[in-house]
This record gives C-alpha cells, structure tokens and sequence, in this order.
C-alpha cells in the first residue's frame, strides 16, 4: 500500500512547480498554467485527506469538485481578460502591461 | 514494493516532469500540451485514491475544457515577436529560490506531523463513492448551499467572460 505521505509529496512538488511558473514566465497565458497546477496540486491533497481519514465523510471530494468550478470560472475570466488586453494594447507579456504603474 | 506503488512512482515522476516542462518550454502551444499530460496524470492519481468520478471528471473537465480553452487563447494572443522573446523573466530565479523554499518549508511541515507516514484503511464492503457524493451534494444536512453557490459562480464567470471578451467596436 502506499502511505499518505507520497501523495503529499508528490503535491508539494507539483505546487511548487506551478509556484516557479507564476513567478518567472513573462506571457500572462503561461501563468494561468502555473496556477493550474497549483490548483491541481491541492486537489491531490484534498482527495488523498479524504481516502487516508474518515472514508464515509465526502467532505475531501465535495471540496475538490467545488475546487474544479472555481477553476473553471477562473480559467475562463482570465482567458477573457488576456484576449481584452491583447485587442486593446496587442501584446500578453505581463511586465509590458505597467499602465497602472506610476 | 507492490505493483500500486511501481504505478504510483512512474505516474508521479511523468507528471513532474510534464509540469516542469509546462513552466520552462518557450512555445505555448507545447506548454498547454505537457499540461494536459500533466492532468492525465493527476487523473491517475485521483484513480489510485478510488476517486473514479474525480477521475472522470478530471478528464472531461480540465483536459476536455480548460486545456483546450487554453490552447485557444493561445492562438487568439499570437503574435510573431512573442515567439523569439525569453520564456522566463529576468528574475526567475528568485522565482525558483521561492519555490523550492515553499517545497522544503511543505516538506518539513508535513514530516513533523505524525499522521504522515499513514496507510490508508480499507474501503467498508459495499461502499458507493459515487452514491455517497451524490448524496452529500444534494442532500440538505449536506454540502447543498455550496453546490448551488458554485452554480451561481459558474453563471457569473460565464457572463464576466462573455463581457469582458465582447468586442465593443
């Protein structure tokens, strides 16, 4: 069997990778992506606190379904907005866009 | 070793590796792509937690939906000089530094707990994750109130999306 502790690490990795991807990509899509992971990253742990605790409680499960609607809705706000930034100064590199920079 | 964790080693390091690829290769299109491998692999992993619905719903809905709206954004916001441009920022590497402090900070968080090294119980003969979820989430003594909020947050996602998008001109 495989301990609860593989599952753990394996989130720490994946969410740490998705944390380097928001920090250090220039194109505002890539750090979509990096939050991605990140949400994915916790959903592995939610899911994994639910199989290893009180099996009958679906509190994990229910928590990472709501977890994928709020990364839909997410995915598709921000989409919206990098295609609106693009139509208005055409470009998605995020340190070109310093308009409220002083 | 059993054979659960020869799948749950091999599955892991792809899924690592496709999401340290998803954060370094230049072009997006291949960046969306290494995520959708990566999401093939969470979806394994959901597999062997005995989430299959999670599974599932993994696949139609990130890999399905997102991983596709993404490569569509990609092509709508292309341009010729993004392409020749760096990947990364001139301080990426504060980034990484970041990064790995926030893994071993997890890391040493989660090693002074003692319920770390834990073996996961065996399922109860005759559970039904699906009937059970579905129960939990329309049941009243349940999670109904934050599914049907989820709902409304899906409503006003579309619609700010929709607007935001619109093209005015």
């Amino acid at each position: 069997m495989i301990p609860l502790s593989w599952f753990l690490i394996l989130a720490a990795g994946l969410f740490s990778i998705g944390l380097f991807g928001v920090l250090a990509r220039r194109n505002a899509v890539a750090i979509l992506l990096g939050v991605e992971l990140m949400l994915n990253a916790v959903n592995i742990n939610l899911v994994a606190f639910w199989r290893y605790g009180d099996i009958l409680l679906m509190t994990g499960q229910v928590f990472a379904i709501i977890v994928f609607a709020v990364a839909a809705a997410e995915v598709a706000v921000g989409l919206a907005l990098v295609i609106s930034v693009y139509r208005r100064r055409s470009t998605v590199v995020a340190e070109e866009l310093d308009l409220l920079k002083w | 070793m059993t054979g659960e964790q020869v799948i749950f080693l091999i599955v892991g390091a792809v899924t690592l590796i496709a999401a340290l690829m998803v954060v370094t290769v230049r072009d997006l299109v291949h960046a969306a792509l290494w995520l959708v491998a990566t999401l093939f692999g969470v979806a394994i992993i959901y597999t062997l937690l005995n989430a299959g619905f999670l599974a599932v719903v993994q696949v139609v809905v990130y890999i399905g939906a997102i991983a596709i709206l993404f490569i569509f954004a990609v092509m709508l916001t292309r341009r010729q000089a993004a392409d020749t441009g760096a990947a990364l920022n001139k301080n990426w590497w504060a980034g990484a530094l970041m990064a790995m402090l926030a893994f071993a900070g997890l890391i040493f968080m989660l090693q002074s707990w003692s319920g770390f090294q834990k073996q996961a119980a065996a399922i109860p003969l005759g559970f039904d994750a699906v009937n059970q979820l579905g129960s939990a989430l329309t049941s009243p003594a349940g999670f109904v109130l934050p599914f049907e909020v989820a709902s409304v947050l899906l409503l006003a996602a579309l619609v700010g999306a929709v607007y935001l998008a619109f093209n005015k001109k």
